[in-house]
């Protein structure tokens, strides 16, 4: 980090991004929940180029059954890159990064899921990066936070991913590949916003204490788009047909 | 926030504010009463629950479930409820208070496999739900269609009342024994009947959510009978 030298502009004299969105521009985000039969719960989500496929199991059994917790259920989540994934073969088995995420994952949703109904149980969360394209734990702790809801997982709250950065001096939301490789600061955020509450907070590079302030104030304006998406995706797929009576 | 009767509701959707009781599915945060789950809110005498419209069971005192003998130890028969709790069906509930592990073979009552309709005892969750098939319309199942459907949608196949579910045997003349872990057993003699009753749950499957669904039902029932 800390803004390599390379050719691309990150940010034109129009303040217009390589990717040709503003600086307080999120990417477009689709997400499908129920898009999986044979899991519990999941979702498909599309977040910029990057495509990622979660599927979340249980309340289930825990095996090895040491790992089960008498007094509440556990959460147990699986980041993992497809090989395909990336412009080079990916390894498929897990790399140093791949389980920091997982980890990371798993804390910022344990905030979120209830599990105390469900002692001796664990919920497993899957989730299968087939595309990246920078930012890619954001969006699958958004697409997980969709599953476990789909799968009925009492929860909390949603919890909505988004990034802020700096690139080209400069505070952006939602950092690219690219302006993640070449720009100088990654501050990932994941965000309850009913609750107001905020579940991850990773910061990659340098910033000033006024840049992070604006970073994680933008950030959480992300999220909180990021959050309306999710909203509709759950409300598609189980109030979509007959009467209306959305709130 | 509108304080309308039912609303669809999705985790952290806050259904109402001020003084009302949280129960099922809910939680209070302050004043604010906020759903955990995605289903219709119900606001009822000053309390507030959700009605789930997805999720998988929970075994609760006195369900009826419908279970499958798995396996079995010297004292009891360990049955797949299709919840995330295994049930227990102890030897002596089915061989009495003289029950010896010594004497009697647990395979000659019930083997693996076997289907059987049981009533739960206790669920604390401490331990396996314990289960008990003595009583009225419990015990093996030996004929019928198995049917399954997501245990959120079981109160709608049930209606309010047992409506929905006296509407289908009236009209197809099957007796359905419902599971509330969302297996269901229809027997008929009558295999127009049979189809029927099966087209129905499926319906009921397909559009649990829809408004009005006791007249679509009634309406396919109705249709099929020339």
């Amino acid at each position: 980090m800390g803004g390599r030298d390379t050719d691309i502009i990150l940010l034109d004299e129009n303040g217009i991004r390589s990717d040709g969105r503003k600086v307080n521009e999120t990417r477009k985000v689709t997400i499908k929940a129920g898009v999986l039969k044979n899991a519990n719960g999941s979702a498909y989500i599309e977040f910029g180029d990057n495509k990622i496929l979660v599927g979340v199991y249980g309340p289930r059994d825990v095996h090895p059954k040491h790992m089960s917790n008498t007094s509440t259920g556990i959460l147990r989540c699986r980041y993992h890159m497809a090989p395909f994934s990336v412009g080079e073969r990916k390894n498929p088995a897990p790399s140093r990064r791949e389980i920091e995420i997982s980890k990371v994952i798993k804390e910022a949703l344990e905030p979120a899921v209830m599990l105390k109904e469900f002692p001796r149980t664990a919920v497993d969360v899957f989730m299968e990066v087939l595309q990246a394209d920078g930012g890619t734990r954001c969006a699958a702790l958004t697409g997980a936070s969709v599953a476990l809801a789909d799968a009925g997982i009492p929860m909390r709250d949603l919890v909505a991913g988004c990034a802020a950065g700096k690139a080209a001096d400069t505070v952006i939301l939602d950092v690219n590949n690219e302006e993640d490789q070449a720009g100088q600061a990654d501050l990932p955020i994941g965000y309850m916003p009913n609750l107001e509450k905020i579940t991850l907070l990773q910061l990659d590079g340098v910033l000033t204490p006024e840049e992070y302030k604006a970073c994680l104030e933008i950030g959480i304006d992300g999220c909180k788009q990021v959050y309306e998406i999710q909203k509709k995706a759950l409300q598609e797929k189980y109030f979509s047909t007959g009467d209306v009576k959305n709130g | 926030m509108s304080n309308e009767k039912n609303r669809h509701v999705i985790p952290g959707e806050v259904i109402t504010t001020g003084s009302y009781r949280s129960e099922q599915n809910t939680f209070a945060e302050g004043e604010k009463i906020i759903s955990s789950i995605i289903g219709l809110s119900d606001i009822r005498d000053g309390s507030v629950r959700v009605i789930p419209l997805t999720g998988g069971y929970l075994p609760e005192d006195d369900d009826l479930v419908i279970g499958k003998i798995v396996s079995h130890s010297a004292m009891s028969w360990q049955v797949d409820i299709n919840s995330c709790y295994e049930g227990m069906l102890p030897a002596s509930d089915v061989f009495g208070r003289d029950f010896s592990s010594h004497s009697d073979d647990l395979t000659s009552k019930l083997d693996n496999g076997d289907l059987i309709a049981a009533r739960i005892v206790n669920s604390d969750k401490t331990r396996d739900p314990l289960l008990t098939i003595s009583g009225r319309e419990l015990g093996k199942i030996d004929s019928g269609e198995l049917m399954y459907l997501s245990p959120s949608k079981v109160p709608r196949l049930i209606g309010k009342r047992g409506s929905m579910i006296q509407m289908i045997e009236s009209a197809t003349n099957a007796n359905v024994t419902i599971g509330q872990n969302g297996l269901i057993v229809i027997v008929c003699d009558d295999s127009n009947g049979l189809i029927k009753a099966i087209n129905a749950v499926e319906l009921i499957e397909e559009q649990a959510h829809v408004a009005n669904l006791t007249d679509k039902v009634n309406e396919m029932l109705e249709s099929k009978s020339e």
